[in-house]
């Protein structure tokens, strides 16, 4: 069948620049460039090309230029190229459209919605580069009050779950993402004195002893859960869904599943991995409330249990019923939140967006007053320190970034994660293309961007007059918003700027 | 007052923001005075005012009526008297009252209300260890729902006098040099909001507690979602109600002592506590993750006191001042050191305090406790209380 799509992306190629060194040849997993010794040219398939500017980045003479291809059909408003150009796949195939990353919709993204304060004559902005400025978070439940009895504090605290920084890395599985990057995450978060989630696919055994920096996910698979598996982590996580997909479970093709994914998932070597839509054991509040108290159970009542939702349109009060089962922690991963292959369909249009269900959930829980009985985790976009930082001014005790932990390894969002080809090494089992991530260069560029970041927030803090990060924490007094509905001011629970 | 947070907040501002001059007194032995040092002291820090709030509290001033709860009411119009004094009879026995005493030709007060002092005891069906919490409800529902009215005070042997004014001249007004108590502070208020109303002076007060305060929280925000979820509701939009109402859910609710709540609000940074040892740092560290949300962020210098003790105590990094000085029985907390000498010209000792270290006035052991050990002319150098 003659196939009527046309090429995303075109390649231009500066001919009096490139030497012929086949640098993009090699590193195109795609196969879209090759070399005819022959006539000593290079060619393009643009039809392959996925726009992830691995060669143009490689390319030592600066020869290739890949832009969104400009070829135009009749301009029409309802019909945009992406709708005729996904029409054409099924058309051509009859199947579902995949995709991978998260998704990128023209939703409102809110956080450009809103603005911080800062300190001016009534009170000091405080320079963190001369004062103290803390950002040290605990995970996990906390009790009503500190009993004093006798002249002594008893302490009897649940178990809690120290960060540093409020921003830990979101779940990204061994599996869908290669060992390199797996690894690099791993060190990352033990380094950067934060956390890092497994994902469901396991946890490599070489990698577990002396990190403890973990997340451990228990999600509808159970892939490579045993007692060493949670033993090993600090937070148990029971995952019920995931922003890029709600109410969708998740497939590992076996051309993925290698001897080490086998040998980790516990699964057998080259079959599909298939995750359930929901985990069949909890088909109800009170499932769930089993499942967290079994895991207590295996772990001793000595780690949090966080439990992981997609943001839906009842959040708040599914998230309320999650606290009274048991979770020490509510996980929410928004509209935007990535994925390793998803529905398109299911990516684009299902899920409401992280900020509004942050600040439904923060103001249910405090409203039933049991806001301290769990932390909130964040997920779903988060593209700098200034999104963080808002969302703890609305109610976030820390935040997971998935998507910008890839970029900063290299990822640049072509959203071809679920090819199993990933020209940066990072979205691939093929030990070609994963072995040129080097886990050393992909930490030391995390580490940095956990740094940076809370440097950046740190001086957000200390204009606001604030040392203490606790002291943000639902403090939506720090926040006005601009261009934004009163129905959407009500829900975020923020004034307009100038009011 | 029946619209409270229209009268408090004229412009509906986020939070209301001022700031001010504190000064406190008190004899450690219990010997009273009248109140003439504190406006002569507090009269000094004139420009940490701008005439738009002032006032006083007094401990020990009713020595005939000790076992009585003083309320000290306004009232901006006829209409509310009648109303309150029909709630009180219903709610309370009322021994004795009168107007609270005032000089009419006083000047430096602006449009006064009817002030009226009530001694009154709970109703007999009304069990001891809950007459506290009684009279904290009342004084809520007379606060929030009855027009035109509000408490100034509900405590025991004392009481707040307060009003627009710079503090001396509201004193002045009020014949506070006829009174006489062992404990007195007092509050020159400078507030942002032009609109100044004399129930929004200070010193903030329920039961005995009372609180001047200086400062601007910046944490004001995460504070008030705290304390709503242990049902304290702001209903003043400043930061003195939300330190008032902290003071009263960890000392009166959850049993902390008073050292412990000033390391709530001004907590030891993480790195003092990771140098503590063992058993201490578990406590701090279950301290500030319980508590989070009443770490008092950002500038501010409080004096709090209720009946025996005056607590001063500063934040964390010190972003406001507070000045402390002791002479024989006499402990002085001040916002500036000038005012102490200016009532006590041969002031044995002052010192500033660290931030977030409490400096404790009790009466039941005659000492000040505090924890930063200066070096006290006449005393133990190493000891960290002195008896009076």
């Amino acid at each position: 069948m003659l196939t009527h799509l046309l090429p995303e992306f075109k390649i231009i190629r500066d001919d009096e620049r490139c030497i012929r060194c086949e640098v993009c040849v090699r590193q195109c997993g795609f196969d879209v460039h090759s070399y005819d010794a022959e006539e000593d040219m290079l060619y393009a398939d643009e039809n392959k090309c996925v726009g992830c500017q691995r060669c143009a980045v490689m390319c030592p003479t600066n020869a290739l230029t890949i832009k969104p291809h400009d070829y135009e059909y009749r301009p029409n408003a309802n019909w945009s190229k992406e709708h005729i150009r996904d029409l054409n796949k099924q058309a051509e195939t009859g199947g579902v459209i995949l995709t991978g990353s998260g998704n990128d919709k023209p939703y409102r993204i809110y956080w450009d919605h809103l603005v911080l304060n800062a300190s001016q004559v009534t009170n000091p902005s405080i320079d963190p580069l001369r004062e103290p400025m803390e950002l040290r978070t605990y995970l996990g439940r906390k009790p009503d009050k500190v009993e004093f009895d006798n002249n002594q504090v008893k302490v009897d605290m649940p178990a809690q779950v120290m960060i540093e920084t409020p921003i830990i890395f979101s779940a990204l599985s061994y599996g869908a993402i290669s060992y390199q990057a797996w690894k690099a995450l791993l060190e990352a978060a033990d380094e950067g004195g934060t956390l890092c989630n497994t994902g469901e696919g396991g946890w490599p055994h070489e990698l577990r002893p002396g990190k403890t920096r973990v997340i451990a996910q228990c999600a509808s698979g159970r892939f490579g859960v045993d007692l060493d598996y949670l033993n090993s982590a600090s937070i148990v996580e029971i995952k019920i869904g995931q922003g890029a997909k709600p109410g969708i479970g998740g497939h590992l093709p076996g051309e993925k599943v290698s001897a080490d994914v086998s040998r980790t998932r516990m699964i057998p070597e080259g079959t599909d991995a298939i995750s359930p839509a929901p985990q069949h054991d909890i088909y109800s509040i009170e499932d769930l409330s089993m499942l967290i108290y079994a895991l207590k159970e295996a772990t001793h009542y000595e780690k949090p249990i966080s439990v992981k939702i997609s943001a839906v349109h009842n959040a708040p009060a599914i998230a309320s019923g999650m606290v009274r089962a048991g979770a020490d922690i509510i996980a929410l991963d928004g509209l935007r939140g990535g994925t390793g292959a998803a529905p398109k369909i299911i990516r684009d249009n299902v899920g409401i967006p992280i900020e509004l269900a942050l600040a439904a959930v923060d103001q249910r829980l405090r409203n039933e007053g049991i806001r301290n009985q769990a932390s909130i985790l964040v997920a779903g976009g988060f593209r700098n320190s200034g999104d963080i930082t808002k969302a703890i001014a609305l109610g976030a005790d820390a935040v997971y970034v998935g998507t910008a932990a890839l970029v900063a390894m290299g990822c640049t969002l072509c959203q071809k994660c679920y090819t199993g080809i990933c020209n940066w090494g990072i979205c691939t089992q093929d030990p070609y293309l994963s072995k040129r991530l080097n886990p050393e260069i992909a930490k030391r560029r995390l580490v940095n961007l956990i740094r940076g970041w809370s440097l950046e927030i740190k001086e957000m803090l200390g204009g606001m007059g604030i040392n203490a990060l606790e002291s943000l924490r639902g403090n939506r007094l720090h926040l006005r918003a601009i261009g934004l509905d009163q129905w959407e001011l009500d829900v975020l629970g923020v004034r307009g700027a100038g009011d | 007052m029946e619209n409270l947070s229209r009268k408090q907040n004229p412009y509906n501002d986020g939070k209301v923001i001022d700031s001010c001059g504190l000064f406190g007194m008190m004899s450690l032995k219990g010997n009273t005075f009248s109140g003439e040092d504190a406006m002569t002291a507090i009269a000094n820090m004139n420009i940490r005012g701008n005439g738009l709030g002032g006032g006083l509290a007094a401990y020990g001033i009713y020595p005939d009526r000790p076992d009585q709860y003083a309320l000290h009411i306004m009232y901006e119009n006829g209409r509310g008297r009648e109303e309150t004094e029909a709630f009180l009879k219903e709610s309370f026995e009322i021994v004795f009252n009168e107007e609270v005493p005032h000089r009419d030709s006083a000047t430096g007060v602006v449009n006064p209300p009817l002030v009226w002092r009530y001694f009154v005891n709970t109703l007999g069906s009304i069990k001891e260890e809950d007459q506290d919490d009684y009279v904290v409800e009342k004084v809520m529902f007379i606060n929030t729902k009855i027009h035109d009215t509000f408490v100034f005070s509900s405590g025991k042997n004392m009481g707040v006098f307060k009003g627009v004014g710079f503090p001396e001249n509201i004193g002045h007004y009020f014949c506070l040099e006829d009174y006489q108590g062992y404990l007195w502070t007092a509050h020159a208020r400078f507030p942002t909001n032009t609109q100044a109303w004399w129930g929004g002076a200070h010193p903030f007060s329920i039961l005995d507690w009372t609180v001047v305060h200086n400062g601007e929280i910046s944490s004001y925000g995460t504070n008030k979602n705290f304390l709503e979820m242990y049902g304290y509701f702001c209903t003043m939009f400043t930061d003195t109600e939300v330190m008032a109402y902290a003071v009263d859910l960890l000392i009166r609710q959850h049993h902390l002592p008073i050292e412990l709540m000033a390391k709530v609000l001004a907590a030891p940074l993480w790195s003092e506590i990771d140098r503590m040892p063992e058993d201490e740092k578990e406590v701090y560290t279950a301290l500030r993750q319980v508590y989070a949300g009443l770490l008092l962020n950002g500038p501010f210098t409080v004096i709090i006191a209720h009946q025996g003790e005056m607590i001063g105590l500063g934040d964390r990094i010190r972003l406001r001042p507070l000045v402390a000085g002791l002479h024989k029985d006499m402990l002085y907390l001040s916002s500036e050191e000038a005012p102490m000498r200016l009532v006590c010209r041969d002031l044995e000792y002052s010192w500033i305090p660290k931030g977030g270290e409490p400096i404790i006035g009790r009466l039941e052991t005659n000492e000040v406790i505090y924890q930063d050990k200066p070096v006290v002319v006449g005393m133990d150098k190493n000891a960290n209380t002195s008896s009076a």
